[in-house]
């Protein structure tokens, strides 16, 4: 049983991890060939260098996602801290039913929706090119929103209600305990809450694709366009390069979560060493 | 506390607003737009071109969109259930390895989720092609090569590599929360493994597999991009149909396609969940 998990485990690996190796040892290839190597080299990742409208790309999608996770996370906050205030069980019903809808349903009918809307206006207002910054940056916010009240929400039910009672009854106007008491509390939630927008915001590619107007592209819709054409390993050293980064910041949080966790048991020990 | 109405919205308005604006009333478009025509007038030709549209195929007459829809529902089932054979024991393995061990495995199979879809899927092309990788390798050890890039084969392989980890993780996730004592619970009262894993393991697993369901189900019914490079774009699928005709500015058919989907899907999700709840002896699933 325990060889045959075994087996069975790294058979899955190998899947999910074939693909990702084929284009990082590409990524290397001195030819153009992505399926024949000829020989080591670093050309494919100096070309990209010098692929300005690849770099304003990855510019574009930084931008973006730092605003869409800024604005979803202070309105997602809110909105989150407001739910958990609600005591008509309609309306609370309501708010979650429509916070589901953007998980729930396919990109594709997300992105279609708002694209026939923006048109819609655009056309309204007599403007040809409908599509925009502001455009993709609203998508964005909208299906980065449930993401982070979801992560808010239960960080909230968890919270200790006299917390933020004490705090006034001790003088604190209601607005200050917020600030003091309330979101040092959550904090935990909407940091995850933020990290899974910004993530969420950086891999769209579906939803971009159909609310971004011409002038303003991310790196998924460009990506998107190379491959219509044929693809050079360029393209695979900019999905190399994407992998160690992403590999350096899941070793990075994982390391120090187990820090963390490693203080906390120390601790418990501590103290009970310090009982008997 | 003190509750009044007042600092509640003050807080939750602007979300109302938005999520009104941008999540309903956007939905009300698609259904504005599939049934009206380009000045805007109310027809039901867009809904009637879905279910009456001929074109020739292998010299025989079909029903061009019926035919998309339903090879849809058809390769994203099969993958589903790829998924759910292959995710079910992976998340079981999982959620009974030490927990370091966990967390690693639990790394490895959230790194591919991080990466671009358009080149994981891509790479799969360079592996699967006629003289491809995979072939270049079978090649080598003496045995024939096979074609596999365009055929519906090939799909499957592309949609079950993109949303394998969502059925895995959901699925773990409710395991590794099991109460442990209820499977010795069972086990003192005379069940095998077998019976343990039937009787206690597997129905508490149902919210995880319904969830996994849902998460592989719903992106492989209306992805539009695996099918065009995997499937040679011989293989339409409703996804690359609404972005066909999305390029093709037919925004009046693009929004009845999606429309459409979108009716599937909600019968299709509801259909699910009263089969996972029968599964767990139809108690409640929370």
């Amino acid at each position: 049983m325990k060889t045959a998990s075994r087996i069975f485990t790294a058979v899955i690996l190998v899947f999910l991890f074939a693909p990702i190796a084929i284009l990082v040892v590409f990524s290397f290839n001195d030819a153009k060939s992505l399926s024949v190597f000829s020989g080591f080299s670093f050309r494919w990742y100096r070309e990209l260098m010098i692929d300005s409208s690849t770099l304003e790309s990855v510019r574009n999608t930084l931008i973006l996602a730092l605003a869409a996770t800024g604005i979803s996370t202070v309105m997602g906050t809110a909105a989150a801290v407001g739910i958990n205030r609600l005591r008509n069980k309609w309306i609370k019903n309501t708010i979650n039913m429509v916070t589901d809808i953007p998980m729930t349903n396919p990109d594709i009918i997300t992105g279609i929706s708002l694209m026939l809307m923006f048109v819609f206006f655009g056309r309204l207002f007599g403007r040809a090119d409908s599509l925009s910054f502001t455009t993709i940056l609203i998508s964005h916010v909208t299906f980065c929103l449930p993401y982070v009240i979801l992560q808010v929400l239960p960080k909230l039910r968890q919270m200790d209600s006299s917390l933020p009672e004490a705090a006034q009854d001790l003088g604190c106007t209601p607005a200050r305990a917020f600030f003091k008491v309330t979101i040092p509390e959550i904090m935990p939630g909407i940091i995850t809450g933020a990290i899974m927008a910004f993530t969420m915001s950086l891999d769209d590619f579906v939803i971009s694709y159909f609310t971004s107007g011409a002038g303003f592209q991310t790196l998924p819709v460009r990506i998107y366009n190379m491959t219509k054409k044929t693809v050079t390993p360029k393209m695979y050293a900019l999905a190399t390069i994407i992998f160690f980064v992403i590999l350096t910041l899941l070793l990075i949080s994982n390391l120090t979560d187990e820090d963390a966790s490693e203080k906390r048991r120390t601790r418990k020990e501590q103290r009970k060493a310090n009982k008997t | 506390m003190k509750k009044n109405g007042k600092p509640v919205w003050g807080l939750l308005g602007p979300y109302t607003v938005w999520a009104f604006i941008f999540i309903v009333v956007p939905l009300g478009f698609v259904a504005y737009y599939a049934f009206t025509d380009n000045s805007f007038s109310f027809t039901f030709d867009n809904i009637t071109r879905f279910f009456t549209a001929t074109s020739q195929s292998d010299g025989a007459e079909v029903k061009t969109y019926l035919l998309i829809f339903w090879r849809s529902l058809k390769l994203a089932f099969v993958s589903t259930v790829i998924c759910l054979l292959a995710g079910y024991p992976m998340a079981y393995i999982m959620s009974r390895a030490d927990s370091r061990k966990q967390k690693i495995l639990m790394t490895l199979i959230m790194i591919p989720m991080w990466m671009n879809f358009l080149i994981r899927t891509y790479a799969w092309m360079t592996i699967l092609q006629d003289t491809g990788i995979l072939n270049g390798f079978l090649a080598r050890l003496g045995l024939g090569r096979i074609h596999i890039i365009g055929t519906e084969s090939a799909v499957v392989i592309g949609m079950v590599y993109d949303y394998l980890p969502y059925m895995i993780l959901p699925i773990y996730s409710v395991m590794a929360k099991m109460d442990l004592r209820l499977i010795e619970a069972a086990r003192d009262l005379g069940c095998n493994s077998y019976g343990v894993f039937r009787r206690v393991i597997f129905p508490l697993s149902m919210p995880g597999v319904l969830s996994g369901i849902n998460m592989v189900l719903i992106p492989s019914v209306s992805t539009f991009y695996i099918s065009q490079k995997l499937g040679n774009g011989k293989f339409f699928l409703i996804g690359d149909a609404i972005e066909g005709q999305y390029v093709a500015n037919n925004l009046h058919f693009a929004a009845a396609m999606a429309f459409i989907l979108m009716l599937i899907l909600i019968v299709m999700m509801a259909l699910i969940k009263r089969f996972t709840n029968g599964m767990a002896y139809g108690g409640d699933t929370e």
